[in-house]
């Protein structure tokens, strides 16, 4: 084997990276607080909410989580607008990571809400609390909290995932690579410093997330 | 020579000494109760005796087998000792015949007929021939237990360990699996019994070890042990015991 | 121009459905395999074994599955050989699942209480007869519903092969839009597609999940 690697193109494109860097996060968080809202609201509904909403929910969640991310992005942002409705790749990226994520962070906090004791339903009930303001109060909290760990899991899952946004030319870290190889036909060592650079994003990302754990249930800490 | 040789026995869990330097003897044929409150070490004893804990320095010998931390010796270590604990342990996916004839058959390599063979007899030493082909869930806690000593005896142990195999029991169902161990000791089974039923200690037991703070505090026949204590510790929690009793 | 009736579209995509199926399979029992390898290092008593497939989990867990797809199509390729789409393709999703199977079985093994370790050893087993008769028929009774969970995520990952240029789904889905010019209907046809390979699987792990939790509390 004679492949001489070579990564002198690196300062000339670090730029490029560090604009790929930013759009990622910037999805990411996007998509994480929003989606996560999404989420519960759907969790609320699929668990406790009115029946005529139950199967409207039930039908959005099975959607997503039984069909690709890359479909979904590309019948937002090359579908919709058949049907009139015209957005830029970056909103058209944000919308499909929040409805995906949305999705799927509904089932792992309606798993949460489903194992609350009955006991605390029935204590809220007593205390002359609405059933909303026992799920705000009493319930959504612990629940959260229960399936934190999970939830973060998918929020990386998510992270990763936004990889494709690329394919519809969002300038993001995969676009970056994607870019940098065209220009320096280095495409093994582009795609292994951007690798690289996930990997690195993903364990700060799960950091981060235990870290917003910790301050969110202050009690776990304490244990 | 005795049977079961334990000298200068020490365990450390990271800077906690559990076990302070053990020494025991355990001649053919005797029946040994470990007492001592929770925290003495008395059940890491026995753990460390099947090889289940590494012990941290001394030595432990079982007929001539030496407990070392490898596969081969404890494996012949494990086929001189059986072992019946707190939870039972049972497979869960076998039956009561299953769990008995499994390890006959993959460790010592005896054929399938033979096996059940002994697993019927071993069943039916312990009361339980009927439930051959009953899974663990269907069976009380008690038959469950006495299936782990039908399983334990099944490889034909020379000595059987059971750590507080009556403490996960309801009340109702101690004195049938207490029934099956008197027999045992009676037909002359060398036994190690961690255990609270100071009565059943008092009336099989030959000798009484008091464990207290990872040593042997106090040892001897149980009359003695019972009716004159020699420290103050055994004292206390002699009076502790019959008071709950 | 040409008229295009949704029989054609649908044939054109039904028939690169068929690879998306097989691409799927073949993914799906090479990472099983591949995980039960990794399952056991991940496992094993031997610490450097461990950290091994610990380093081998993390980094395909921790990595987007596009650019183990790019790196496994333009990698391979340093290495002189003239890497074909579904080879690339293949080699990455068998890895990635690979990964991700090893996982979800350690959860399964250790969910398995420590007395059953303990009864088997104290009986003379060894590592590998204890693996064998007692503790993975007990944990595959468990790992059955997310194992069967997991291959929905095998077959929408393979949508990711059609950006190296592998004829799937999803790239038959993108070029019968670039001729017909009906984006809406195409996707709309492609995800419903997708939908019905992967609901029936996510059906049947919701329903051997609820099973298996019936048959636990009746213990």
């Amino acid at each position: 084997m004679s492949y001489q690697f070579d990564f002198a193109w690196a300062s000339q494109y670090a730029p490029q990276i560090a604009k790929g860097i930013m759009i990622t996060v910037e999805l990411t968080v996007v998509g994480g607080l929003l989606g996560v809202a999404l989420g519960t609201a759907c969790a609320w509904s699929r668990a406790l909410g009115p029946s005529w909403l139950k199967p409207v929910v039930a039908t959005y969640v099975e959607l997503i989580r039984n069909t690709p991310f890359l479909i979904q992005l590309f019948f937002i942002f090359f579908g919709l607008p058949s049907l009139g409705v015209q957005m830029n790749e970056l909103t058209a990226a944000n919308i499909a990571m929040v409805i995906n994520l949305g999705a799927y962070s509904c089932e792992i906090i309606r798993a949460g809400i489903q194992a609350t004791p009955k006991g605390q339903f029935e204590a809220g009930a007593s205390l002359a609390m609405t059933p909303f303001e026992t799920f705000r109060h009493v319930v959504l909290v612990p629940s959260l909290q229960r399936i934190w760990p999970a939830l973060s899991s998918q929020v990386v899952i998510v992270m990763l995932g936004s990889a494709v946004v690329s394919q519809i030319a969002v300038e993001d870290l995969t676009f970056a690579a994607n870019f940098i190889q065209s220009r320096t036909f280095r495409a093994f060592e582009a795609y292994i410093v951007s690798t690289l650079i996930y990997l690195a994003l993903a364990i700060l990302l799960r950091q981060a997330m235990r870290g917003i754990g910790t301050i969110l249930f202050p009690k776990r800490a304490a244990r | 020579m005795s049977l079961i040789e334990i000298t200068e026995v020490r365990k450390s869990f990271g800077d906690n000494e559990v076990l302070k330097g053990i020494n025991l003897d355990v001649e053919p044929g005797e029946v040994i109760a470990i007492i001592g409150k929770s925290g003495s070490g008395k059940s890491t004893l026995l753990r460390c005796i099947n090889g289940l804990e590494s012990i941290t320095s001394g030595s432990i010998q079982v007929a001539g087998a030496q407990l070392l931390d490898d596969e081969l010796h404890l494996k012949a270590l494990r086929l001189k000792v059986g072992m019946i604990f707190q939870q039972f342990n049972l497979f869960p996916h076998l039956t009561a015949g299953g769990n008995v004839m499994l390890s006959q058959m993959v460790v010592k390599k005896v054929a399938k007929a033979d096996a059940e063979v002994m697993a019927r007899k071993m069943l039916e030493r312990v009361g339980l021939a009927h439930k051959f082909d009953a899974f663990p869930d269907e069976l009380s806690g008690g038959q469950q237990q006495r299936v782990a000593i039908a399983r334990a005896l099944a490889m034909q142990p020379i000595a059987l360990l059971c750590d507080e195999i009556t403490s996960a029991l309801d009340p109702e169902l101690v004195a049938e699996v207490l029934a099956v161990v008197r027999e045992l000791a009676r037909e002359g089974m060398t036994l190690l019994m961690v255990t609270h039923e100071m009565k059943f200690a008092r009336d099989v037991c030959s000798r009484v070890v008091f464990m207290h703070q990872g040593r042997v505090h106090e040892i001897g026949p149980p009359e003695e042990v019972f009716a004159n204590p020699k420290t103050p510790e055994l004292r206390q929690f002699i009076g502790m015991v019959d008071e709950t009793v | 121009m040409i008229e295009f009736t949704l029989w054609d579209i649908l044939r054109n995509l039904l028939l690169a459905a068929r690879w998306t199926i097989v691409l799927s399979l073949v993914s799906f029992v090479g990472g099983g395999l591949v995980g039960l390898l990794i399952l056991f290092l991940r496992i094993s008593p031997k610490t450097w074994l461990n950290w091994l497939a610990r380093g081998y989990i993390e980094l395909f867990q921790g990595t987007p599955l596009l650019m183990q797809l790019f790196i496994a199509f333009f990698g391979l390729g340093l290495f002189g050989i003239d890497v074909p789409a579904w080879l690339a393709a293949g080699v990455a999703l068998i890895l990635w699942s690979a990964a991700f199977l090893a996982e979800i079985w350690r959860g399964c093994v250790e969910a398995i209480a420590k007395g059953q370790w303990e009864a088997s050893a104290s009986l003379g087993m060894g590592r590998l007869q204890q693996m064998r008769y007692v503790i993975l028929p007990q944990a595959l009774k468990i790992a059955l519903p997310p194992t069967v969970g997991f291959s929905v995520q095998v077959i929408k990952g393979t949508s990711l092969t059609s950006i190296i240029g592998f004829v799937e789904l999803s790239k038959a889905g993108s070029v019968v839009t670039n001729a017909t010019f009906l984006p809406f209907t195409v996707y709309g046809l492609v995800a419903l597609l997708y939908f019905a390979l992967c609901w029936p699987l996510s059906k049947s792990s919701q329903i051997l999940e609820r099973k298996l939790n019936v048959a636990h509390r009746n213990h």
